[in-house]
């Protein structure tokens, strides 16, 4: 079975895998959870120094990597929580957040 | 091969216990119901099983591990009574709606308060919307009988849900009776082998199980669940005709008893029905057209069943061995009484609430009832609800 059909909104009871179980992994891809936001961090390329400690901490893998250094941010799938701009070290404080209706 | 023991209703449980070798059970004493794993943990420490025998600090971890092991792929068992399936109440439902085919002897007490060891069926009455198929048991015989016909039943591919097998406390549980059980490599080829079709240790095919199932999902999934219950039925009849080829032994949803041409009849759960039937024999031989409907499986509801076997009589009483205090007698009056709103001619029924907290059901207790029925088809009144029984 397909992630597509399992996840699609319209799919059918009969059409569903029984008591919610989830027959293949990575399907929180297909969700984009990220309008929940209120909070949006803005990263900064200039100031950040790729230590990855936002990588390490975000809690709903946010962060997006390429070859050791921070590309952007997954506003898809990110809540706003905050937490990467808290733990931007204080001599570099690459993230920001700011309110969502700021945009 | 068939073989003849002289066993307790908790005795024969254990036995199809050990005869079914689960893989898993993991289960808390109560009272009336200890005996059953008890024996059963002798049968592990003996070696006469290969199932890993889980001691757990209360019925909801009873529950909880069975649980686990079953979504691992395991055939799991636990047993409990009255308080101990209270306890275990949040994950009884888990048990139903993540599918599981987890089979549970439940040996029927009246639940607290005021504190009480003995029969009624207050317990799994209560349990009646929890998602699990319910069969009752009249005797020891059909406890067996029942309780590994239950195995197939639940694992079957379409159904997936989880069993009670009921028997009544102390008067069942307790009370020696000569059954004929079946050799184990009968029970053994008759059960099969359990085959998930996910498996939380299939590490081939990792699944998610028991997520959080929000606004756009979760109805899918209760229909899903309530459409396995609905085919239940034809699979538990099934189930039972394999059962009968194999043993000669019947089963159906209902057990009619003098139904043909029966003019008055009683409803009833349990061993209150092997009483009614004496009774009935000793009316009839007086020529007085009494019968007497058992019913076996509760959860699904034999709806056209039961309106079927009561269709021709003129006068019903329906008797609940529990209170559920809607001032409109027990479950399966209301159960019954909604099953006959569907057809133009139907009995008078009346609802007797009877032997609550082990209270004794006698023949004259039952006599009682269906004087009231010749008095009500007479034209007299009788009251809609009765306690039977009760002094006042």
């Amino acid at each position: 079975m397909t992630t597509k059909k399992i996840i699609a909104p319209d799919a059918k009871w009969q059409e569903i895998p029984m008591a919610g179980i989830i027959p293949t992994a990575g399907t929180a891809k297909e969700f984009k959870t990220g309008d929940w936001r209120t909070r949006k961090p803005i990263h900064s390329e200039e100031k950040c120094i790729n230590c990855l400690r936002c990588w390490v901490y975000c809690p709903d893998s946010s962060i997006l990597v390429k070859d050791g250094k921070v590309t952007g941010i997954d506003y898809d799938h990110c809540k706003g929580c905050g937490i990467c701009a808290k733990v931007c070290p204080d001599k570099v404080k690459a993230i920001t957040m700011i309110n969502q209706s700021e945009e | 091969m068939k073989i003849r023991h002289s066993l307790t209703g908790n005795e024969a449980m254990a036995e199809a216990m050990r005869q079914i070798n689960p893989d898993v059970v993991a289960a808390y004493p109560i009272t009336p119901q200890t005996e059953i794993v008890q024996l059963f943990s002798n049968s592990v420490a003996d070696g006469k099983v290969n199932t890993e025998f889980v001691t757990v600090e209360s019925e909801h971890s009873a529950m909880s591990a069975t649980i686990g092991a079953s979504a691992a792929g395991a055939r799991a068992m636990t047993a409990t009574s009255a308080n101990g399936l209270a306890y275990m109440w949040e994950v009884v439902y888990i048990a139903a709606s993540m599918r599981l085919p987890i089979v549970m002897p439940v040996v029927n007490r009246a639940l607290s308060g005021p504190i009480n060891i003995h029969c009624d069926h207050s317990d799994t009455m209560g349990a009646r919307d929890s998602g699990w198929i319910q069969i009752y048991s009249e005797n020891s015989q059909e406890a067996y009988d029942n309780l590994i016909q239950a195995i197939r039943i639940a694992e079957h591919k379409d159904i997936q849900l989880p069993v009670m097998v009921c028997m009544d406390g102390f008067i069942i549980s307790h009370g020696m009776e000569i059954i004929e059980a079946e050799d184990d490599e009968t029970v053994r080829k008759f059960i099969g082998v359990r085959k998930p079709q996910y498996s939380l240790l299939n590490k081939d095919e990792p699944v998610t199980m028991g997520p959080l199932d929000l606004q756009d999902f979760y109805f899918e999934h209760k229909k899903q669940q309530a459409e396995a219950m609905k085919n239940s039925a034809q699979v538990i009849l099934d189930v039972a005709k394999e059962w009968k080829e194999m043993t000669g032994r019947s089963y159906d949803m209902l057990d009619e008893y003098c139904m043909e041409d029966a003019e008055i009849a009683i409803v009833a759960i349990g061993s209150a029905a092997g009483t009614a039937k004496v009774a009935v024999d000793a009316l009839r031989a007086k020529g007085v057209k009494a019968g007497l409907v058992k019913v076996r499986v509760f959860r699904p509801f034999p709806k056209e069943e039961i309106a079927k076997a009561l269709a021709k009589t003129k006068a019903v009483a329906i008797m609940d061995r529990a209170e559920s205090f809607a001032d409109f007698g027990g479950p399966l009056f209301r159960d019954i009484r909604a099953s006959l709103y569907e057809y133009d001619l139907r009995p008078k029924t009346v609802s007797y609430v009877y032997g609550l907290g082990g209270r004794d059901v006698t023949l004259d207790t039952i006599n009682q009832v269906y004087a009231d029925l010749e008095r009500l088809v007479k034209g007299e009144q009788i009251p809609m609800l009765n306690h039977l029984g009760v002094r006042e």
